[in-house]
């Protein structure tokens, strides 16, 4: 969210801009007639402004209000700063001194952050979502508008992972292909819904740190574990209060008394087979067809995986409890005198543990990290001899930041880093119609190191000077991350 | 970007030997073609003209905000309650300009666009020899061109997705000295649907109430368009209770046309009474030209390669 320059609200919630004579009057969420300044929940903002942050510590015990009432929207006079790259600018091709080389002090070390914003083809996003549920055939491809933007790639610990984006989508395809990819990831990157379809799989609705909605239902919950998981840790928990328990999981269904958990408990055999293919002892593979039903299976009455009732082992009266491995869908029956199962009330124990598989369950959410390289001539912005910027990176004497926030720069050649977009400063991407997306990135070293790599030394600005521009935005510093102007390593003796 | 403290314009040069002149809302992007001191003297004169350009507006701004009534031609009149004689240069171009759709709604803001742009080309271009010169006002675009000189520009037909979907060429002998584009994505308001109408016209002025009229008539009833009271959105508005569009969702094939054959007679009927020499629709992805054998021809519809940085 941008912070205000400067409050300004009425009590219908319409705000005046004091910007220019035209004194517009702005209604909350819309901008006035220069599309510069608008009224952000009630307050007047610059909308186009660069991006500082600064890091407010607890000073003499006290911690400064930021934003708060008696705010004025300015750099707090003696605070750490740190020019983000977001509305920086870039002077691509960048031949040219990027936009804003900054020296600043950090406990007493002179450093300089080099500030631009990167124009990236070679750039996408890698979405993880925490679901079960069936999503499609991995590497089938993801549509937005009917346009490939990606595709299925992995699945993970309770999750699976799209590939949205990269320079084969953006610029290798179509021209409407390209256009789409674009705004697709400057959606995601934005924090924006993106309403997907998997060929041969699901309609998907991804957002950045939100549930996904997977054809049509709100995924809310990561499963416990798997069905067998699942049933190690519950074991005990049911014992003596139940005769069986099925977990329902596509991946591994797990069956109680066949389970080693059951072995270990001594529980009798229940004679209760279930479908698909036996992996190990209690543990099945396949019982039901991927879908969104019953732990990511396709399965709507939990009875359909149950192959046969083996009057061997089953008796009359044999308590059955079935449930997913979230939770959310579970079930008690008894058997009858024909050994068929039939719907009965869950006792509270029972009732218990199937919330307490809810409880361990955590919130289910879809989480993006930008992926980009910072390749060529965006390092001429930096330094006369880029390489020598790339190797610095590798050697941890420069750190990258994507609008302030930590990135993780990915081993080998070129400078290829990821981020949570999350924790970036609020309308940090933007695009241009190459199309190429646009994010900001700084650099920031010792000011030595600077000059030993060749840096534009002639351009650095002081971070005072740079705070007088005009459409400077001040945002409190994301307070969980570190610091990105903190002084880096000495440069190892040669 | 260096700031006037007298009037808080400011101005910085551009690439290309292009200005900036920023003031408010008011952002414009200036050229003059010829003699390297000619054309410097001619950014001052317009860089002086334009430092007052904002503040006369404001001054006047509630009566420009007033309907233009209907069948007042002349100018300037003395006057009703809703029509006072307007004292402002740009004030009166805005007028003049709007003064002939008054049979419908119309306030002189419909112009103040192309007005500005005018009045900023009148002084650039005021006593200096030069080929050529425009000054863009946010897509509305005052040009001047000497004998033999041409004017190409560029016609974005859906700001969302912003790329070239035609160029516009206009030869000094065609008599346009105005381009003016339209649509309810942009800036303004607009009652009708069209993602761009844009009009080539005797000024700046005149394209840009035409192009709004023209605009406004590319409309259909259709569940697809949400639109809302313009002072629902802008307690300001011009427009006042007007219904203005917010959203539309892709239209059928008889929605379609039946929007742009509104645009197209509107199109038809301001060329026909010479208030314009061309104009180009868009909607949706399906374009048309108005106008008669000119026009066509000055406005090429043409796929351009994607360039940019250039």
């Amino acid at each position: 969210m941008n912070e205000m320059v400067k409050p300004a609200a009425s009590d219908d919630g319409i705000v005046t801009c004091d910007a220019c004579p035209v004194l517009c009057r702005i209604r909350a969420g819309r901008t006035g007639a220069c599309d510069r300044y608008g009224n952000v929940n009630g307050r007047l903002a610059r909308l186009d402004p660069f991006v500082v942050t600064q890091k407010i510590a607890e000073q003499s015990g006290a911690m400064v209000p930021f934003a708060g009432k008696d705010w004025d929207g300015k750099l707090v006079p003696g605070a750490p700063t740190f020019v983000t790259g977001v509305g920086a600018g870039t002077t691509y091709p960048d031949y040219k001194p990027a936009p804003f080389i900054v020296a600043s002090q950090y406990d007493g070390v002179d450093m300089v952050t080099v500030v631009t914003e990167g124009i990236f083809s070679y750039c996408g996003v890698k979405v993880k979502i925490d679901t079960d549920r069936y999503v499609g055939p991995e590497t089938a491809a993801v549509r937005v508008d009917g346009e490939q933007v990606g595709h299925v790639t992995t699945a993970e610990y309770g999750s699976q992972m799209l590939s949205i984006g990269g320079v084969r989508h953006l610029t290798g395809g179509s021209k409407k292909e390209g256009v789409v990819t674009c705004e697709t990831l400057l959606k995601l990157c934005s924090g924006e819904a993106v309403a997907m379809r998997v060929d041969e799989g699901e309609a998907l609705t991804v957002q950045a740190g939100r549930p996904p909605i997977i054809a049509g239902a709100r995924e809310e919950r990561m499963r416990v574990g798997c069905g067998s998981a699942t049933i190690g840790i519950f074991a005990k928990q049911w014992f003596g209060h139940v005769d069986e328990v099925i977990v329902v999981d596509d991946h591994i269904t797990g069956v109680l008394t066949e389970h080693q958990a059951g072995r270990f408990l001594d529980m009798p055999l229940a004679g209760i087979r279930v479908r698909g293919r036996k992996s190990t002892p209690g543990r099945y593979f396949q019982v039901a067809e991927p879908g969104t039903g019953w732990g990511g299976t396709n399965v709507k009455d939990p009875l359909e995986i149950i192959e046969k009732i083996d009057p061997k082992n089953a008796k009359p009266g044999l308590r059955l409890l079935m449930v997913s491995t979230t939770g959310e869908h579970a079930e008690y029956f008894v058997l009858d005198e024909q050994l068929r199962p039939q719907k009965a009330p869950m006792p509270a124990h029972l009732r218990m543990t199937v919330d307490r598989i809810g409880e361990n369950c955590e919130p289910a959410l879809s989480t993006v990290l930008f992926m980009a390289g910072a390749g060529g001539s965006l390092r001429a912005g930096v330094t006369e001899n880029p390489v020598r910027l790339t190797r610095s990176v590798k050697d941890a004497l420069t750190r990258v930041t994507a609008g302030g926030a930590p990135v993780y720069v990915w081993p080998g050649g070129g400078i290829t880093y990821m981020v949570d977009v999350t924790t970036m400063p609020a309308k940090s991407f933007g695009h241009v119609p190459t199309p190429a997306i646009v994010a900001p990135i700084e650099f920031t070293m010792r000011r030595e190191d600077y000059a030993a790599l060749g840096g534009h030394v002639g351009s650095i600005r002081r971070i005072d000077d740079v705070a007088k521009a005009d459409r400077l935005q001040v945002q409190k510093w994301h307070a969980q991350g570190p610091w990105p102007g903190a002084p880096l390593p000495k440069t190892p003796a040669e | 970007m260096t700031r006037s403290a007298r009037s808080g314009a400011a101005r910085a040069p551009l690439s290309g030997q292009r200005w900036h002149f920023q003031h408010g809302p008011i952002d414009l992007v200036l050229r003059a073609w010829g003699d390297a001191a000619e054309c410097a003297r001619a950014y001052e004169q317009a860089w002086a003209r334009f430092a007052t350009v904002l503040p006369e507006l404001v001054a006047e701004l509630p009566d420009l905000r007033e309907p233009v009534a209907p069948s007042t031609f002349s100018f300037p009149r003395s006057g009703s309650e809703k029509n006072r004689p307007l004292s402002g240069a740009v004030a009166r171009r805005m007028w003049q300009a709007c003064a002939p759709f008054a049979d419908q709604f119309i306030t002189p803001m419909a112009a103040v666009a192309g007005a500005v742009a005018d009045e900023v080309l009148a002084a650039l271009i005021a006593g200096r020899r030069l080929r050529k010169a425009y000054v863009n006002n946010g897509g509305d675009i005052a040009i001047q061109l000497a004998p033999g000189e041409r004017f190409e520009t560029g016609i974005v037909g859906d700001i969302g997705k912003p790329k070239l979907t035609a160029t516009a060429s206009v030869a000094a002998e065609d008599g346009v000295r105005g381009i003016a584009t339209s649509g309810w994505r942009g800036r303004s308001f607009s009652l009708g649907i069209a993602d761009a109408v844009t009009v080539l016209a005797r000024d700046a002025a005149a394209a840009d109430a035409a192009a709004t009229m023209i605009a406004n008539a590319v409309t259909t009833d259709h569940p697809a368009i949400e639109r809302r009271p313009a002072r629902d959105l802008d307690p300001d508005s011009d427009l006042r209770e007007h219904p203005v569009t917010v959203s539309v969702d892709p239209l059928d094939d008889a929605a379609l046309s039946a929007a742009l054959a509104n645009g197209v007679r509107a199109a038809r009927a301001y060329r026909a009474a010479g208030l314009i020499e061309g104009a180009y629709v868009e909607l949706q992805g399906r374009r048309a030209a108005a106008g008669g054998t000119q026009a066509p021809a000055a406005i090429r519809e043409e796929r351009m390669a994607w360039s940019l940085h250039a």
